[in-house]
């Protein structure tokens, strides 16, 4: 044995001692370093499918939503928004489950979120139901037509504007837009059938406007108002301002 | 005589020797193994006390083209879900545009992931062919070439299928993220670590969809088992024509695609 030990030259001997130091250092700090879950199911630290599985949840899904809300639920799952979860809109509402009163969910009622899904684009789908948002009643919210839970069409009298378009369409884009045609216009039943023989009726005197505009008038206050003795009096009102489309002067 | 007295009770000495040598060198491979089986137990205890067993579940995701109306909700709610950066280059999911010309050109286009909708305008004046919405997500591979090159082992796929990512784990080297190919990873900007879409594993352990298939408007979006025959999945499989991305890669992805175009890629 002595005699096979000195046969080794010196350099291998300190060769593997060196060795054998970096294979236990090795080993150690693998043991060390290594953490203790590492490799019980896989070559991954177990823990981890924990950590992923604890992350809190943001959505709370719509079966919790039916909870409270069971009348709009049902009224959202007879429609054509039937598939559609709550928080499409509504937006995340974990929080609102856990705290109704204090986490509020959104509502979105501006004229920009139903165009996300309903504005016409070439490549959605054929048969999707969309819109040019540009001349679809471009200053009316959606929401007034529409109800978001049942969006099924407004049933609305397209009786003047299958032949009054141009009219309807610039009234649609003007501060007039939410007044009905009949407000101005009395149209028989025979107009209808008979346009040249049996005109409507059309306001015949300034004060006709001035039931809105004048001084004095109810209404909101939003609506422009004008003396009616002062305000050129001399003309009748559609002679400058084009009834339709008043911003257009 | 003497002699080989001397030579046997060498030879005794040697045997008994190495018994104690192996005793003592085995000992704490032995303790090593028992203490790992009770972690394993310990683990199984906590899947089982969520009432989730991963080897029970296999995941996947059924993407169908010919519904997505590319409105980009998926990608909102990914992003509200697991708090991805807000910046428009971070996306776990995300819609891309195909548009395809008739001199055979293609166009593919994502404006912030698709968040903000896409613009309608024309670039040019060829003739459309066809154009078409593809949503984005990891394919969860069953075969992932992010796992393979991971230095750390942080990322792995887990006996569910699910591909994850073990955030105190990585050391941010961005190999996976080179690796994917499908860019479905990427380096969140403040933990320098790997993100990538995990099905929302902490919703799917607790019976819930994944928020982007939850908030899907026209159901484009299936998700459910791969090996129960009832799942939603396996019903889209055998419903549809199917197809996956980058199927020379040999990656086999657990999403798939219905009414795939050739194009997409």
């Amino acid at each position: 044995m002595k005699n096979f030990l000195q046969k080794i030259p010196e350099q291998v001997k300190r060769l593997s001692v060196l060795l054998l130091v970096v294979v236990i250092v090795f080993i150690v700090a693998t043991s060390l370093l290594t953490p203790k879950d590492f490799g019980l199911v896989g070559h991954y630290r177990a823990g981890a499918i924990q950590n992923n599985a604890d992350k809190k949840m943001q959505y709370a899904g719509q079966e919790v939503c039916a909870d409270c809300h069971d009348d709009i639920w049902k009224t959202k799952n007879s429609g054509y928004h039937k598939n559609l979860s709550c928080e499409v809109c509504h937006g995340p509402s974990f929080n609102h489950v856990n705290e109704p009163d204090q986490f509020k969910p959104e509502k979105p009622r501006d004229r920009i979120f139903c165009p996300v899904c309903h504005e016409f684009n070439p490549s959605r789908p054929t048969g999707f139901p969309q819109i040019l948002s540009a001349s679809h009643n471009p200053r009316r919210i959606c929401v007034t037509c529409h109800n978001p839970h049942n969006p099924t069409p407004p049933q609305t009298p397209k009786e003047c504007s299958a032949c009054h378009a141009e009219i309807s369409s610039a009234k649609s884009v003007s501060s007039h837009m939410d007044i009905p045609c009949t407000k101005c216009h009395e149209a028989s039943e025979k107009h209808k059938l008979r346009p040249r023989e049996y005109l409507p009726t059309k306001p015949a005197n300034r004060e006709f406007c001035g039931q809105c505009h004048s001084q004095d008038a109810k209404g909101d206050e939003f609506i422009p108002r004008i003396s009616m003795a002062t305000h050129e009096p001399r003309y009748v009102c559609w002679q400058c301002h084009y009834p339709h489309l008043p911003e257009a002067l | 005589m003497e002699n080989k007295i001397i030579e046997t009770d060498k030879k005794v000495e040697r045997r008994s020797f190495l018994k104690k040598f192996a005793i003592l060198a085995l000992a704490p491979i032995a303790f090593g193994f028992l203490g790992a089986s009770d972690k394993l137990k310990t683990v199984k205890k906590w899947m089982l006390q969520n009432g989730y067993i991963p080897s029970n579940h296999k995941w996947g995701m059924g993407i169908d083209i010919s519904k997505c109306i590319g409105c980009g909700r998926c990608a909102v709610a990914c992003k509200n879900e697991n708090n991805v950066p807000k910046e428009p280059f971070f996306f776990r999911t995300w819609v891309e545009r195909y548009r395809i010309y008739e001199d055979g050109d293609i166009q593919v286009d994502s404006p912030n992931g698709s968040i903000d909708g896409f613009e309608n305008t024309r670039t040019t004046n060829k003739k459309m062919l066809r154009s078409f919405f593809v949503p984005k997500i990891c394919n969860h591979c069953d075969n992932p070439p992010c796992v393979q090159v991971c230095p750390v082992g942080a990322t792995f796929k887990g006996e569910d299928g699910v591909v994850l990512v073990d955030s105190d784990y990585c050391v941010g080297c961005r190999y996976c993220i080179q690796a994917c190919p499908y860019g479905a990873r990427f380096l969140h900007p403040e933990t320098h670590t790997a993100e990538k879409c995990t099905f929302c594993y902490h919703r799917i352990v607790q019976d819930k969809l994944p928020a982007c298939v939850e908030v899907c408007p026209t159901q484009a979006r299936v998700f459910g088992e791969l090996n129960k025959k009832s799942s939603p999945l396996v019903r889209f499989l055998r419903m549809n024509k199917i197809g996956i991305l980058k199927p020379s890669l040999n990656t086999e992805p657990k999403v798939y695609y219905a009414n795939l175009d050739m194009e997409v890629k």
